[in-house]
């Protein structure tokens, strides 16, 4: 079997064990590349029914407009159900506070919405885009990933996963976390992508548009981004290679406008996907510390 | 270009970290902010050279012990090959996640220290690649470089493990001289082995030949049913599930177990495009000749090669669990989308699994491996093991904890 046809198989297989385990599963979109590619995996998986989950997108107020945009246009054209948890609101109510400072970022927030919108609509599994080549910590994450009440991860109590049949037995108050996509890495998405001719939101093809220079990586201009006359600012052709909220996410230098420039530039790439990930840099543990908080 | 799963069995003592991430190293799968992040980590081998070990050890309590406490998964690819890398600790209180990482692989590496030479890890491995039904054995003799790369001690190994892979009933096993840390026929033929005519370790995972499973019966655990129930595709029931084994075609009779139910492969469709078949492996949907209840947890096999049903049943088992198993509990056996109320009603008995000798028990404790017989509330529906391993297995879940238990390879209808 091609390995993209083993992949897509396998996910399609997983997505099917979320609809058959699980009471009132969701379909976690942030409007990037792997939800994007979920997405169109559930089709595969639950046409011509509906899909047996809504899309549940946690928005931090400080996305990049085109991949709100994006995701309106994707919701419309399959006519499934989207639910958006607003950091915003967390913040409003109390619950969450603004990170201060030059770099003040709402990516962390996003786990106080998260795990209010799972309580809020009961969700017991939300399926994730995240994959094992992204990060060490989720090298050692199962496809099947158990959370407790207070949604937190722990990597020394993980179920052993055996050969593809997944436990999702839970206690009331608990849920799952699932990982269709596990197996796939960066240029498994992009062929894939490319395969299926899957849509995507413009930022992550070349385009000119102004960037600032923080600590030594390039991100996009916005007005929430605290900018001040010792910043640099630029005017340059770039595309996102991964495309969290404005504020974690940094640009790379680009001319790749088509797919093939993209998937080429990967393979000739000497830098990793998550190295343009401002979250990921704080420390050498900073994604396990985060998932053991309840991030995706 | 497909898939390739493999496991590295060893301790850190075997090199096997130091294996893995000289693959990874050697086909440029390592970026220079991840080998950045190693440098900064500062984890010296004795020699000074940076230690690749970190690469595969995620967690923190790992890092800090220095030790391979969990299963990582691993990728890299070549132009020809795409590989999945389970890399699980080898000690012997590691036993449950080696068998994690096992039964998500085909073919293991077993790595053998050249000073050594066969020792009772070697043979806990062997068996458990057994137990598992591993597909093929690849043994890397590592540390030649410590023997002056003696071509008699490369085929004394051999013949030693020869002996032991006819002992477990291990048929495909292949050897390969290495040494991880120099870099010999990893990814390079070696200049120091020309009496070694074989490929280099990259060489023979790029090119080694799998068996599919073609020769087995299909078989279709039905996952989910799409229903619409839309005006226009009112009468529309498709059986969602993936595909093990072949023969799944249009006009194929079917019988649905553990029902009993007769009838015939009416369509088959992916991603709304009609088939004519579907093979293993393949995610589907299926449509029958006839209106049957079918649900989740039903399975259609082949009518002229059905599987078996049975309640009562023994099965080689790995406990998992810090709680011995307990034969007066109710535990759940679930295989592929089926659930069962199960009782073990008797441990056979244990493997002591480094000499492979049983042992009579009524215990099993965590890592333990043996033998127990089941009986389950309503039929299980299964293969034997030794006929067709993929339709043989199925986890036990304690219904109170709901943590996985046990792994469960049915070997006999009692």
């Amino acid at each position: 079997m091609d390995y993209l046809d083993h992949l897509e198989a396998e996910a399609i297989y997983i997505l099917r064990e979320v609809a058959g385990q699980f009471e009132n599963p969701a379909l976690l979109f942030s409007g990037g590349k792997d939800s994007i590619t979920l997405v169109h995996l559930a089709k595969k998986a639950f046409r011509p029914g509906k899909f047996p989950f809504p899309l549940v997108h946690i928005d931090t107020g400080h996305n990049f407009p085109e991949t709100i945009e994006f995701r309106d246009w994707l919701v419309e054209q399959i006519g499934e159900r989207l639910i958006v948890g607003l950091v915003q609101e967390s913040i409003d109510q109390g619950k969450a506070v603004e990170q201060k400072g030059k770099n003040a970022s709402r990516n962390a927030l996003q786990t106080v919405t998260l795990l209010d919108t799972i309580e809020k609509y009961g969700f017991d599994a939300c399926i994730g885009g995240a994959r094992r080549d992204e990060e060490k910590a989720r090298a050692k994450e199962r496809i099947f990933s158990v959370r407790d009440e207070f949604g937190q991860w722990d990597p020394k109590r993980q179920r052993p996963e055996l050969w593809n049949i997944f436990n999702g037995k839970i206690h009331k108050g608990e849920n799952v976390r699932v990982f269709p996509i596990s197996n796939w890495t960066e240029l498994d998405v992009w062929n894939y992508i490319k395969r299926e001719r899957i849509a995507l939101p413009s930022i992550y093809f070349s385009h000119h548009r102004e960037v600032v220079l923080r600590n030594g990586q390039w991100m996009a201009t916005a007005p929430f981004l605290n900018i001040d006359g010792e910043d640099i600012v630029e005017y340059k052709s770039v595309r996102f290679r991964t495309v969290g909220d404005m504020t974690c996410t940094a640009a790379v230098d680009s001319e790749a406008t088509e797919l093939d420039d993209i998937i080429a530039e990967i393979k000739a790439s000497t830098v990793s996907e998550r190295g343009a990930r401002m979250d990921d840099k704080v420390s050498e543990a900073a994604m396990e510390e985060r998932k053991k908080q309840g991030y995706f | 270009m497909n898939i390739l799963k493999f496991i590295t069995a060893g301790s850190v003592d075997d090199g096997k970290s130091t294996l893995i991430g000289r693959l990874l190293y050697d086909t440029d799968s390592i970026l220079d902010d991840q080998l950045e992040a190693i440098k900064k980590a500062n984890r010296k081998n004795n020699d000074g050279t940076v230690d690749l070990a970190i690469l595969t050890d995620g967690l923190k309590a790992e890092r800090e012990q220095g030790i391979t406490i969990d299963v990582a998964y691993k990728y890299f690819q070549t132009e020809n090959r795409k590989f999945i890398i389970a890399d699980a600790p080898g000690h012997i209180q590691y036993t449950r996640n080696m068998v994690t990482g096992a039964s998500n692989s085909e073919l293991i590496i077993i790595l053998i220290d050249a000073r050594k030479g066969v020792i009772e890890q070697t043979k806990r491995h062997s068996f458990l690649a057994k137990l598992l039904s591993l597909k093929k054995v690849l043994v890397c003799v590592n540390k030649m470089d410590m023997v002056d790369y003696e071509q008699a001690v490369f085929e004394n190994i051999k013949t030693d493990y020869q002996a032991l892979a006819e002992k477990l009933g291990l048929e495909d096993v292949d050897f390969i001289p290495v040494s991880a840390l120099k870099g010999d026929n990893i990814v390079h033929k070696s200049i120091h082995m020309s009496w070694y005519e074989g490929y280099s370790l990259l060489d023979y995972l790029e090119t080694v030949e799998i068996e599919e499973n073609g020769q087995q019966p299909w078989r279709f655990p039905v996952q989910w049913v799409v229903r619409p129930q839309t005006d226009d595709l009112h009468d529309y029931r498709g059986y969602a599930g993936r595909v093990i084994g072949e023969g799944l075609k249009v006009g194929a009779p079917v019988v649905v177990l553990p029902s009993g139910v007769r009838s015939a492969i009416k369509a088959v469709e992916f991603a709304e495009t009609a088939l004519e078949e579907a093979h293993s492996g393949q995610s589907v949907i299926v449509h029958l000749a006839d209106d049957i209840d079918i649900s989740r947890g039903d399975i259609l096999v082949s009518a002229e090669n059905p599987a078996l049903s049975a309640r009562n049943f023994e099965a080689n088992i790995c406990w998992f669990d810090n709680k011995s198993l307990d034969t007066s509990q109710i535990y759940l056996l679930q295989n592929h989308s089926a659930i069962t109320k199960v009782k073990i009603t008797e441990v056979l008995y244990k493997f002591d699994v480094n000499t492979q000798q049983k042992i009579a028990t009524d215990e099993l404790q965590l890592n333990d491996i043996g033998k127990v017989e089941i009986k389950a509330a309503t039929e299980v529906v299964f293969d034997l093991q030794q006929d067709f391993a993929e339709n043989s297995r199925a986890i036990l879940i304690d219904p109170r904890t709901n943590l996985t238990v046990g792994a469960l390879m049915i070997e006999n209808v009692a």
